[in-house]
């Protein structure tokens, strides 16, 4: 019997090609739109919140109003109108401290009051189960509030699928909407029409599908519906927290390997990290400082002047063989990569890494997380002897930032210094960045492990 | 002989710290043994 051919390339075939020059550069990051939706009345469907009705009346005294809301610092950075270190200079707590002149408009972000949010949820909802000025909630729906009082119902998709549940269609719909809104700002920013968009990839942490299939997806395929980009199609991403890095490398890839010539990645907001931290906030006199949804929505097209190169040749990843501890994280996300391009630590003018508010988790015990990521990357620089350790202050200082999204997960882990970033590359005041991100897969249960990944961007 | 040694220990890492396996690996080499090894993720 004659042995069947081999498979491979079939001879005087060009396939596969070189592996040099394949698909490694070529793709650059245009625009980043973040945006905030002061949500207030939606902190009680929080995932911690909910779960602590006998407390809600206190909760509610602390909630802030939307002006509040947007004086805060660290939302004024979120939207452009303030540099991160701006905050170094401001006394903390800054939420004693407001912003003079806040605005609510920023050079590459927007932060809309709740009223606008709803509008947009009843908008971005085809199934009419968000109904505003409704008044008779099911045993199965959710109150919607305004100022704390009834304003609409959400209504369960079925009686018995979990999946379906009013909890869940909520989170979904804060996160499309929200999503929704990032991206049209990310159109609009660039001068791009909605049909100019070729792929669109959703990497949120939200849950889309039903009791068959409960996280089938593709909220990203969604958002641009309800963005009008008709000739686009889309995928989601999942990787926790690391989401946001993943999808920006796979939509480097697709537009560097010329599959697509303009690809987004877009996320909407977690609805389950409102409040999260409100006995933190409650214990310390604070007012609810995670009462925000943020979304964000990132171009990526191929490279020209001004904007920033993703070098796809050098990009870090945490293998699944090289252990948990902070060392082998930091040799995978910054030692590989910086070696690859025969750079060292200090080529690299700023670190993007987990950037959650401070002011947030510290009243609940949970430290400073961008302080502590920045002082590993010190304590790394220090290890290889490019700084002396009484250094490593000023490493943190200069190369790092403080932290200033609303809620932690897959928009703080360093997509809110990407637009800032972006323009520094652009005016040449920096000439690399390199971005960290780190998702915890080991809270669903399947693993022990965790996730990270880094890209480093560059001034084309 | 080290104090850990012979001990039994629950492990509770951080993400963004020190992640329990590394903590587990750690105390492993001193003679110790977790029963329970998690890392949360300052929440």
């Amino acid at each position: 019997m004659q042995a069947p051919a081999p498979l491979g390339p079939v001879p005087g075939s060009r396939w596969p090609p070189s592996r040099k020059k394949q698909g490694v550069t070529g793709a650059a990051v245009h625009f980043c739109s973040l945006v905030l939706a002061h949500a207030p009345d939606l902190v009680r469907y929080g995932s911690k919140p909910s779960r602590a009705a006998e407390e809600f009346d206190a909760l509610r005294r602390r909630l802030r109003g939307y002006e509040e809301a947007v004086a805060y610092g660290p939302n004024q950075v979120f939207i452009g109108n303030l540099r991160p270190e701006e905050l170094w200079d401001v006394a903390r707590p800054w939420w004693k401290t407001p912003v003079s002149n806040p605005r609510p408009l920023g050079p590459f972000g927007v932060i809309i009051p709740q009223d606008e949010l709803y509008q947009r949820m009843a908008q971005a909802d085809r199934f009419q189960l968000f109904q505003l000025g409704a008044s008779t909630p099911g045993r199965q729906d959710a109150v919607l509030y305004r100022d704390g009082s009834p304003a609409g119902v959400m209504r369960a998709a079925h009686d018995e699928d979990q999946s379906l549940s009013s909890a869940v269609l909520l989170e979904n719909l804060t996160a499309k909407a929200t999503g929704v809104l990032a991206l049209e700002r990310l159109l609009a920013g660039a001068g791009l029409s909605p049909s100019s968009l070729d792929f669109v990839i959703g990497c949120g942490e939200e849950a889309v599908g039903d009791r068959y299939q409960r996280g089938g997806g593709n909220l990203g395929k969604a958002i641009a519906e309800q963005a009008s980009c008709g000739k686009a199609s889309g995928t989601d991403v999942k990787d926790f927290c690391a989401g946001p890095m993943q999808a920006l490398m796979m939509a480097g890839s697709l537009v560097s390997a010329g599959v697509f010539g303009r690809v987004a990645v877009v996320a909407g907001g977690s609805l389950a990290k409102l409040g999260m931290k409100y006995a933190g906030a409650m214990k310390s006199g604070a007012p609810i400082l995670e009462d925000c949804l943020a979304g964000f929505a990132i171009l990526v097209a191929r490279e020209a002047e001004g904007t920033a190169r993703i070098r796809l040749d050098a990009v870090g990843r945490h293998k699944i063989g090289s252990g948990s501890g902070q060392q082998a994280v930091l040799r995978d996300l910054v030692e590989a990569p910086l070696a690859t391009l025969g750079m060292k630590m200090r080529d690299i003018a700023k670190y993007g890494t987990e950037l959650h508010d401070p002011e947030v988790t510290e009243p609940a015990g949970g430290g400073n997380v961008p302080d502590r990521n920045y002082r590993m990357l010190a304590a790394m620089a220090a290890l290889r002897g490019e700084i002396g350790r009484e250094e490593i202050n000023q490493f943190v200082r200069h190369r790092g930032m403080p932290g200033f999204s609303p809620t932690q997960g897959h928009v703080a882990s360093a997509v809110p210094w990407i637009p800032h970033a972006l323009g520094r590359l652009k005016s040449q005041e920096i000439s690399a960045t390199l971005l960290m991100a780190k998702g915890s897969l080991f809270l669903g249960r399947m693993t022990e492990l965790a996730d990270g990944l880094s890209l480093l961007l560059e001034r084309c | 002989m080290h104090e850990l040694s012979g001990k039994r220990a629950i492990v509770l890492g951080e993400r963004d710290g020190v992640p329990g396996p590394a903590i587990a690996a750690c105390i492993k080499t001193a003679g110790a043994l977790p029963i329970f090894v998690e890392t949360e993720c300052f929440v």
